[in-house]
């Protein structure tokens, strides 16, 4: 019965002491690979999330997923083929950046075209309104104006 | 001058509209899978219940190998227990699984994200289910067919290519007009 408890006490001991001894062992390597499985797991989308990503999200598919990731990367493939075996299986759709290619094109090209048409319609009219002279209304078509003129 | 900025104005704004509005025609968790077309995920899962009408199919305990099934139609049906769409076309799964059993294919249950014990106790809730039940430790098959929730089935074809994927709750007769074109010649005599 002594004997039980004795080995009872030394196996919660044992357990109780891992996470310490395996924080012990944390290698630079393992941090290295950390870092990259963090980059890859950050711009792979959790299928059964909205919006989040498989780092972002606790849930158990996310944390395979991750998992996946970081066996992929251990055994030598490069952040790309990992992503490829994702999109083998999820489509395009899984990755939170979408590659610039066909209609993909305009998400990033959209937004500039849309800047540089806002710019172009606000710098001409600053240059209207700094163009009228002094005392002009600064509203074109001022109602009361409209009715003098 | 007003014609014209109403014109730029709508040029802008319907195109917009558009965009929108075939936007709000989408559902937004629908992932058009890339798998129908291709050849199906290799896997080996360990059966933890057998079907109820198993007599020399696989017991609790032995692998169900993809290779194995080789010239026959699959059905891979994913669920949990705690999946309430899943009640809703267990018995469908469990009829057409039984009418076909002797015509060349194979239905299989692929827990997911659940305990085996679970399981049991609902396909016992159910009523029991024709065809075997397996496990899949760490979802690594569900990630390989690219499962985004249950219940989601696969039908794949003798070729070993995916020949169907449904998303949400099958009927009996989805199943029978997927699986009827693609029988195994022989089955199909």
């Amino acid at each position: 019965m002594r004997a039980a408890f004795a080995l009872l006490v030394v196996a919660v001991l044992a357990l109780a002491v891992t996470p310490f001894a395996s924080a012990a062992q944390s290698t630079p390597s393992d941090t290295v690979l950390e870092a990259r499985v963090r980059a890859v797991a950050s711009e792979l989308r959790c299928p059964v999330c909205q919006g989040e990503s498989i780092q972002d999200s606790p849930s158990a598919l996310a944390q395979e997923m991750r998992t996946i990731v970081r066996e992929q990367l251990a055994a030598g493939k490069s952040p790309d083929d990992v992503k490829r075996y994702f999109t083998d299986k999820y489509g395009e759709w899984i990755l939170l950046r979408p590659r610039a290619v066909g209609w993909n094109v305009l998400v990033y090209v959209l937004p500039v075209i849309a800047l540089l048409v806002g710019a172009a319609v606000v710098m001409r009219a600053t240059r209207r309104w700094a163009a009228q002279p002094q005392g002009a209304p600064a509203v074109p078509g001022d109602p009361e104006k409209a009715q003098t003129g | 001058m007003n014609w014209r900025r109403a014109a730029i104005a709508t040029g802008f704004a319907i195109p917009l509209v558009a965009l929108f509005s075939y936007g709000m025609t989408r559902d937004p968790r629908e992932i058009p899978s890339p798998l129908p077309g291709r050849a199906a995920p290799d896997f080996a899962l360990e059966v933890f219940r057998a079907g109820d009408d198993a007599r020399d199919g696989p017991s609790p305990g032995d692998t169900i190998k993809f290779a194995d099934l080789r010239g026959k139609v699959v059905v891979v049906n994913f669920w949990a227990s705690w999946c309430l769409a899943c009640r809703d076309e267990h018995e469908a799964l469990s009829r057409v699984a039984r009418a076909y059993a002797d015509r060349g294919v194979q239905f299989l249950g692929v827990l997911y994200s659940d305990r085996p014990a679970s399981g049991m106790a609902w396909i016992s809730d159910m009523g029991g289910q024709s065809y075997p039940s397996v496990r899949d430790p760490g979802s690594r098959t569900a990630i390989e067919f690219g499962l985004y929730g249950v219940p989601e089935t696969f039908i794949i074809g003798t070729d070993g290519r995916v020949s169907y994927k449904h998303i949400g709750p099958v009927t009996e007769q989805l199943l029978i007009e997927k699986i009827e074109p693609i029988l195994p010649p022989v089955a199909a005599q």
